[in-house]
């Protein structure tokens, strides 16, 4: 029911909300449901809001997850794990 | 029974399944004709004893200036492509502009000057044009109309009743980057993106291509609007054939696949504006393959496919879990969704 | 294939081997539905796995009476619908916010509901009606949007309250005895919100087993096959399979901000009727952002069309293929029923992904 996606804090910009980093694609999502994260941390994003902050291995996993298919190094994508 | 609806919607021209209605109730019906029938991306004829390839197509297109091009350049790119996909060398354009009241004279000048570039980089000039103006809220900055007149390579016959079991899929590069850069940019969901549209001419790749492989090329499509799901599925029912795609090998950049995620859009289904789809004999496969490959508008291509004589129409995508789902023409409008 | 894949695939035959019988599988959510046959995870289950699909679709579980309002709205001068793109083509008893845009209507499609309040700042003359729907992943921005609206004074935007509670339409489910289901695959992102002990509920007094799992395939293999585990042992406990991502309490001030600006109130489901205390009202110092109230208009009443199904389709009862309409004068491109007309609906994910293995059945049948 909920599409929702993990991604990085890069920067924290007015009125409670922040970048959030989406393998290059960079959102602007609210952190009123997540208030005490941080630039750095890693949080999952449902419609444009923060809903839970997750520890990084976990976002990767994620991210892994749904790159399973070997893409990243087909397509010579540096790999930042 | 289906219900007709009695209004345009803005569906009807996503280049998917409400389009092809659209044409097939209420505009082929008192049109047709042997060279619009094929409904190909350019039509082949005879004018007197010379063969030519002609195509016309409307760029409306928000933003007007995007990453990656703008609508200039796309307006030269895409129908010269239209060309190039039924093997043809453009030969010369017409160009022209609907331009709504206030529009910046500047930014005229810059789509223009995109238009000379292309125009000029591919060798095909702009050799009649026209130009309206209507009031303001009638046109959304400009729209586009040009109209390609191309020379088909001789003996290059690029149709889908030349599609075979055992022929295989090939694809030119990465996909839905054109979709996916245009929709960073829209209001309502503008996000930054390092996402640039792919908007090329693919006839210095394209044409090289046909003259070496020849034959061994059956079919060629550029999955613009509606996207390779929408492209393969009009191929699979215009070839009474079955297609097998294999999910993992399709090209797409991390990002862009991200992207799609994000919004919960299917990247099959997203337009590409310099890339094409192209069947092959499966002994040619890998030579066309390496041919693409060394060419820089080729980088990434990749074999996707396979033509199979399984239920005629019917397009299957081999997923990463390695299981099995129909790929299907996509409706209309690619909404961004929150489930 | 993925060894991993096949390793589960093992582990879920050696389950449902064990099991004997059928095992009925509910994933509730409409996102696991989708992923399901987007995956084609379907054609990797034994013949006696079957995988039911429940109210867990938004757009689905919506009253044709409340698009109705959606509509009839967005027809007013001085509107401008604000909606997830959802919404735009499910159809109400006469038409749609897609077809209401085709004649004039102001309708703009957003990501979030923060962007309805930045169109109710750039349009201070128009009053902008935010479509309010989906579960407690979803219903915490509609608040943090209320609560936003509230410090900013806007006064220039409403909302049209249709969130709902997962859990008590699962407890409605169970109670109708309508629905024989064995073990229930539980919403990841839902999750997030109302943690994976709320399920308890369901285990201790149903006594069915719960797993909570994401959305990538080996998520909901793992589920599938812990769910098949569980069955086989006869144990009905909540395992949680999306760890670190869900947490057993949830997220707390989540649920917080959603008190302060709802209360549980009487929703009608489409399908499953009125459910007590599965909906969300607005708490009367918030009323004045309902659109309903601001409006004076009231949700319209429930409607199938002739001969649609919807309804059992949601409760799990029939699968789309039973419906007479499917596939004929309810398809993708032309839909009649709820359940068509969203990306995530159980009959639209028939449709899109497994229309020909659906004819084949059908055929081999």
């Amino acid at each position: 029911m909920c599409l929702a996606l993990p991604g990085q804090i890069v920067q924290q910009t007015v009125g409670g909300k922040a970048t959030v980093d989406m393998h290059g694609n960079k959102f602007s999502v609210s952190l009123e449901l997540v208030p005490e994260a941080r630039v750095g941390d890693w949080v999952l994003v449902h419609a444009g809001f923060a809903i839970t902050k997750i520890e990084e291995s976990d976002a990767r996993e994620t991210w892994a997850l749904l790159e399973q298919g070997g893409l990243a190094e087909e397509l010579g994508i540096p790999d930042k794990r | 029974m289906e219900k007709a609806s009695d209004r345009i919607l803005l569906a009807h021209g996503g280049g998917g399944e409400m389009t092809s209605r659209l044409l097939a109730t209420h505009v082929l019906p008192q049109l047709t004709n042997p060279a619009l029938a094929p409904l190909t991306d350019s039509a082949i004829f005879m004018a007197g004893r010379c063969r030519l390839a002609m195509t016309t197509d409307s760029y409306v297109i928000q933003p007007l200036e995007f990453p990656g091009g703008d609508i200039g350049k796309l307006s030269v790119c895409g129908t010269l492509n239209d060309l190039a996909m039924v093997g043809a060398q453009g030969v010369a354009l017409s160009l022209a502009l609907i331009l709504e009241e206030g529009l910046s004279t500047e930014l005229l000048d810059r789509v223009i000057g995109s238009i000379k570039l292309a125009s000029s980089a591919a060798g095909v000039p702009v050799v009649t044009g026209d130009t309206k103006v209507v009031g303001k809220g009638q046109a959304d900055g400009m729209f586009i109309n040009t109209t390609g007149l191309g020379q088909p390579l001789p003996g290059i016959r690029l149709r889908a009743d030349r599609v075979r079991p055992g022929d295989r899929i090939l694809i030119s590069g990465r996909i839905a980057e054109h979709g996916l850069a245009i929709m960073s940019q829209r209001r309502g969901l503008r996000f930054d993106s390092p996402l640039v549209s792919d908007v090329a001419a693919l006839a210095p790749l394209v044409l090289p291509m046909l003259e070496q492989l020849g034959g061994a090329v059956r079919w060629m499509r550029d999955p613009t609007r509606g996207g390779v799901a929408n492209c393969l599925v009009e191929l699979a029912e215009a070839a009474y054939a079955a297609i097998e795609l294999d999910e993992p090998a399709v090209p797409i950049s991390l990002t862009t696949r991200h992207a799609a995620e994000m919004l919960g859009i299917d990247p099959l289904s997203v337009a590409n504006e310099g890339k094409f789809l192209a069947v092959v004999a499966n002994d040619q496969a890998e030579a066309a393959v390496a041919f693409c490959r060394a060419h820089a508008l080729g980088r990434h291509a990749a074999i996707i496919g396979t033509v199979t004589d399984g239920e005629p129409g019917l397009v299957e995508l081999l997923t990463h879990a390695g299981g099995r789902r129909i790929v299907q023409r996509p409706y209309g409008e690619e909404l961004p969704r929150i489930c | 294939m993925d060894p991993a894949v096949v390793e589960i695939r093992d582990r879920i035959s050696r389950a449902a081997r064990t099991v004997g019988r059928t095992a009925t599988i509910m994933e509730i959510c409409g996102t696991h539905t989708v992923a399901i046959f987007r995956q084609g995870l379907r054609s990797l289950l034994p013949e006696n796995v079957r995988l039911i699909s429940g109210p867990g679709c938004p757009v689905c579980v919506t009253c044709q009476g409340y698009i109705d309002a959606v509509v009839e709205l967005a027809s007013r001068p001085g509107v401008i619908v604000a909606t997830y793109g959802d919404m735009i083509r499910v159809p109400g008893h006469k038409s749609s916010l897609e077809k209401a845009r085709a004649d004039g209507a102001k309708v703009q499609a957003v990501f979030s509901a923060l962007d309805a309040i930045d169109l109710a700042k750039e349009n201070p003359q128009q009053t902008v009606v935010f479509v309010a729907v989906g579960f407690e992943t979803t219903s915490p921005a509609t608040a943090a949007a209320v609560l936003a609206a509230e410090e900013a004074g806007l006064e220039n935007f409403v909302v049209l309250p249709a969130h709902k509670f997962v859990l008590p339409a699962m407890k409605a489910l169970l109670d109708s005895g309508q629905v024989n289901v064995d073990g229930f695959l539980c919403p990841g992102h839902v999750s997030v919100i109302i943690g994976s002990k709320a399920y308890e509920l369901v285990t201790r007094t149903y006594n069915r087993p719960c797993v909570v799992a994401g959305f990538e395939p080996m998520q909901i293999l793992s589920g599938i096959a812990l769910l098949l585990e569980m069955m086989a042992a006869n144990r009905a406990e909540v395992v949680n399979v999306y760890k670190g991502i869900v947490q057993p309490g949830g997220n707390v001030h989540a649920r917080h901000l959603m008190e302060k600006v709802f209360v549980p109130s009487d929703a009608h489901w489409r399908g499953l009727g009125v459910i007590p205390a599965s909906g969300m009202a607005l708490r009367p110092e918030y009323r004045r952002y309902d659109g309903f109230a601001r409006f004076n208009i009231v949700e319209g009443a429930d409607y199938d069309p002739p001969g649609c199904r919807c309804g059992e389709v949601v409760k799990g009862l029939i699968e789309p293929i039973a419906c007479p309409l499917f596939g004929k004068a309810c398809t993708v491109s032309s839909p009649v029923g709820p359940c068509m007309v969203s990306s995530e609906g159980t009959c639209a994910a028939w449709y899109k992904y497994g229309r020909h293995a659906v004819a084949r059945t059908i055929a081999k049948k």
